[in-house]
């Protein structure tokens, strides 16, 4: 059974094509400060190729901080599209439905920035071609295919592949409305885009198995992906508290949570700002709140694990990380941090279903649920590579400065400009699959039951 | 191109009972790698290039101490960690059993710098630069390196180089000891140690110098170390990197006695 008054189609076009057809009055100024944020680091990482990593913070042995960390940050927020659109729509959920198409977008965009990063740290981005590219440029050198930064751009490329496949063939039934509601250029654009969509029996079919298939496809990646970034950490020896094997599943997990938590943030803004109360309800919150309890207690679960796996071993080099994370200032601070916004803050409110079904408590939630995760991938990044072995010669600390600042800040600014201008073009929840589900939800009464009148073709 | 080359191991012994942690061997490595200058300012950035460091340890309780220094260089490892994980292929084991980098191929991934045990890889976190009137002395056999790239020790390789061309393709003769000798042909640490702590030669060669070292260490692994008739031992030895490189124990006369720190 589902809340709120029943939706007609008509409606739905007028309501979720609003942000479209008409632009808000704070939408160009708002993208503009976004810009100025992104364009300042621009310029700081022009800067900062012009002389070398020397203006960042990062230092021997601390030689990846902050950039490999965000990179990580917003590969697990990518995680988020498939498993709201790919899993929850195998497994029929139905409150899925206005979250799906931001997932995925959102899924898209934070994997360009996340894939930025690594390109961004290196010390010559213009050779990164003999990484990504799988092709012997010089004396029959081809990348090193023992090494995980090697399998990463693999995974994230086929994920970005498929996810942007995904988006566009869920889009196709929404630029033939699109293309029926304008006129000129941008008429002739969405005609381009819909690839004549008639919405005929033949076509729908086709999209619906296309989409299914497609999420059953992505499946893999979705763990592959993650996996693979995990690997960076684990698959290396020197670095101690690196290299455990728990690390996989620890970060997909991880990923899923902030992931999720994101889209729950996004929906929430997206609900205000244009004005979607009748399609992203209290009830889909709730449900996300929901899902998230689960995720986040299996991340906790993997949390306490990876820490117990690197006690058990008492190890001298490995028991002196543990150490730094959790005993030793202001690391143990941040560690304090980390663990209370992750999991004891958010899981504490969703419990409640007052909490999960009040925006600003939700919103406040999944912001601490994010900080809490960049916290996490800082935390098993730097102080793993202070280096605290036997060769107290090579002892480190970390301090980042301003030009790794302003680029962490502008990657939250960038996605966001990229989300905002979609929403100006592309509808960010889609129209069919609401309508879809408002056809599904008409219900009738047989006795002192409620049940729904249309059961889903299988 | 039709040579005598054969194929070459080449290794070192440190002997830490003769190391009197002078520091020559870092200044050598210095001048002869063309290596920018440590300034005040690297230092405090943490940046500094130390391709030979001589790490200096205390033992005891002031005032009755003791300094122990051990000469930290790239270990040139068999089994090398820092090798599989370069996405370019930018260091890797060559047929000298030298680790190399290829200061052109190498992006600044950095992995390579996590994923070394003995923290011997460098990055160039600046343009190395000089003053004006030092821009004359820098060795011409060795690259200058930009900045984002990763370097390390590479035994002098152009050192080698220089002594292989001379034995074995002008004379014909294999490259050894002696001739490597005759030739003043050794790393820069090697040649400036003035105590001989530092011992060079080609594992290889079964008349070598070091020889019966490896022979020693390679029979007699980390679960049989109390077998070993010399001092030898490697560096963190139980992560198997299996290094080129051999320290002998220090046989201290002398030991603090731990009674008289409570006096």
């Amino acid at each position: 059974m589902q809340e709120g008054r029943p939706l007609s189609p008509t409606e739905i076009n007028r309501d979720l094509l609003r942000s479209i057809l008409d632009t808000p009055r704070w939408f160009w100024p708002v993208v503009g400060i976004l810009a100025t944020i992104v364009l300042a680091a621009a310029i700081t990482i022009g800067i900062m190729i012009n002389s070398g990593l020397g203006i960042t913070g990062l230092n021997r042995p601390v030689v990846w901080g902050f950039f490999i960390t965000n990179f990580v940050f917003w590969i697990g927020i990518s995680h988020a599209g498939v498993m709201l659109s790919a899993i929850l729509r195998l497994a029929k959920a139905e409150w899925r439905r206005p979250a799906t198409r931001a997932a995925e977008v959102l899924t898209i965009f934070s994997l360009i920035t996340a894939l930025s990063m690594p390109i961004i740290h290196t010390g010559r981005p213009w050779r990164a071609i003999y990484w990504f590219f799988p092709y012997d440029f010089a004396r029959g050198i081809w990348p090193n295919v023992r090494t995980p930064l090697v399998w990463d751009p693999s995974a994230i490329f086929t994920y970005l592949t498929s996810s942007t496949l995904f988006v566009l063939i869920a889009l196709i039934p929404d630029f033939a409305v699109l293309r029926d509601h304008t006129t000129g250029l941008t008429h002739r654009i969405y005609s381009l885009l819909a690839m004549g969509w008639e919405g005929n029996p033949r076509q729908w079919k086709m999209q619906i198995l296309s989409g299914v298939l497609l999420s059953a496809l992505i499946l893999p990646v979705f763990v592959s992906v993650h996996s693979i970034v995990s690997w960076d950490f684990g698959m290396a020896v020197a670095a101690k508290t690196w290299h455990s094997s728990i690390f996989a599943p620890y970060f997909v997990v991880g990923a899923v949570h902030s992931g999720v938590s994101a889209v729950v943030f996004v929906l929430i803004i997206l609900r205000y700002i244009y004005g979607w109360q009748a399609y992203i309800r209290h009830e889909h919150v709730d449900a996300l709140g929901r899902l998230l309890i689960v995720v986040a207690t299996g991340w906790f679960y993997f949390f306490v694990m990876e820490v117990i796996f690197g006690i058990y071993g008492r190890e001298a080099d490995e028991i002196a990380v543990r150490e730094l994370q959790f005993f030793i200032w202001p690391i143990s601070g941040w560690t304090l941090v980390f663990v209370i916004t992750t999991y004891f803050i958010p899981v504490a409110l969703w419990l409640t279903k007052a909490a999960r079904r009040n925006l600003w408590i939700m919103s406040l939630a999944c912001i601490s649920v994010n900080i809490g995760m960049w916290l996490e991938r800082y935390i098993i990044i730097v102080p793993g590579l202070m280096n605290r072995g036997v060769f107290t010669f090579t002892w480190n600390d970390y301090v980042p400065r301003f030009p790794e600042m302003i680029i962490i800040a502008a990657t939250f600014a960038f996605v966001s400009m990229l989300l905002l201008l979609f929403s100006r073009v592309f509808p960010l929840v889609p129209l069919y699959d609401i309508k879809e589900g408002e056809f599904l939800r008409t219900e009738v009464k047989i006795g002192r039951r409620v049940v729904p009148a249309t059961f889903r073709e299988d | 191109m039709v040579t005598n080359r054969i194929d070459h191991k080449w290794g070192m012994v440190v002997d830490l009972d003769k190391c009197t942690g002078c520091q020559a061997c870092v200044v050598a490595c210095q001048a002869e790698n063309n290596l920018p200058i440590n300034t005040k300012d690297f230092f405090l950035q943490k940046r500094a290039y130390e391709w030979i460091r001589i790490e200096r340890y205390w033992e005891g309780e002031y005032p009755n101490v003791k300094a122990r220094f051990i000469p930290v260089l790239c270990q040139h490892c068999e089994n090398a960690p820092c090798e599989p994980v370069c996405p370019v292929y930018a260091t890797y084991r060559n047929d000298d059993g030298l680790n190399v980098q290829i200061y052109n191929r190498c992006v600044g991934t950095r992995y390579c710098i996590n994923n070394c045990p003995y923290q011997v890889r460098f990055f160039n976190f600046w343009q190395p630069n000089w003053p004006e009137r030092l821009k004359n002395q820098l060795n011409p056999d060795v690259t200058i390196r930009t900045r984002g790239i990763t370097e390390k020790c590479t035994f002098c390789v152009q050192r080698l180089r220089r002594a292989e061309l001379q034995v074995e393709r002008v004379s014909g003769e294999r490259l050894n000891d002696e001739k490597l000798k005759a030739g003043n042909y050794a790393p820069a640490c090697t040649q400036a140690c003035p105590t001989n702590a530092l011992m060079f030669g080609d594992q290889n060669d079964a008349e070598s110098k070091i020889r019966p070292y490896f022979d020693d260490v390679n029979t007699f692994d980390i679960h049989h170390e109390e077998e070993r008739t010399t001092r030898g031992y490697r560096l963190l030895e139980e992560i198997n990197t299996r290094p080129s490189i051999i320290y002998l124990k220090k046989v201290d006369q002398y030991p603090l006695n731990e009674d008289e720190d409570h006096v």
